[in-house]
């Protein structure tokens, strides 16, 4: 299933929540202030990588990264998607949870 | 003072006095509305001849990163006013240490020059104001 998350992983638990419930093969999208959970250096780093480890999936939507000026050190392994990216992912997986 | 004006006292006998006012902010730029009002109070305070400064905590820190580029999304990119803030005579920034390392973020990375302050720093410098704004 896809995952999406569109929270800040410094304000709110989404994320966490999201990670918690994330199985092996399960594709987790970060959106919006989500974003920032892709950066190299922080402390959300560590979960982002063990997440990868286990064998899920994590984008990025790029047009959001850049807004937020976080396209430069994002953490190896994440990969970035378009708007029509985000419209395969959903019609790619059989159902979607989004975490608010 | 009769009305609320926000702490700023407006009677002609005591115009002068200068007040030492802080704006907090703690919000990511775009997921929300609150850094870009924060931005359009600073302005209008810059107006009044007070003694302001901004300070950047949480993930405030992130309305100050480089590089931000809000095309693809069809928002307004406001980062360069916080370059502006110098000509209307704000420039007391200051950003909290432990959340820029924290965000895996340095001074480098900042679109302008702060100070940047340990957690302890900042205490000291909110417990110093007269009137906190918080966003």
């Amino acid at each position: 299933m896809l995952h999406i998350v569109n929270k800040s992983p410094s304000e709110r638990n989404a994320l966490d929540s999201c990670l918690r419930m994330a199985k092996k093969g399960s594709t987790i999208l970060l959106i919006e202030d989500a974003v920032y959970a892709v950066t190299k250096g922080s402390t959300v780093e560590s979960k982002m990588k063990a997440a990868m480890a286990k064998d899920i999936h994590v984008y990025a939507l790029w047009p959001d990264l850049e807004a937020r000026g976080m396209q430069d050190t994002v953490i190896d392994g994440i990969k970035q998607v378009d708007y029509p990216g985000f419209v395969d992912l959903v019609a790619d997986n059989k159902n979607v949870q989004s975490w608010l | 003072m009769s009305e609320s004006t926000g702490g700023i006292d407006m009677d002609e006998e005591s115009s002068g006095t200068v007040k030492k006012f802080a704006f907090i902010n703690r919000k990511a730029p775009y997921g929300t509305i609150y850094a870009l009002e924060s931005l359009e109070v600073v302005l209008i305070s810059a107006a009044f001849d007070q003694d302001v400064s901004l300070v950047f905590m949480d993930d405030g820190v992130y309305q100050l990163k480089k590089g931000q580029g809000t095309k693809a999304v069809g928002m307004k990119n406001f980062s360069p006013t916080y370059r502006a803030l110098e000509g209307y005579d704000i420039e007391k920034l200051y950003v909290e240490k432990e959340s820029l390392e924290s965000r895996g973020l340095t001074e480098e990375d900042l679109i302008v020059d702060v100070e940047v302050l340990t957690a302890e720093e900042m205490a000291t410098l909110m417990d110093e104001q007269d009137v906190v704004m918080s966003f």
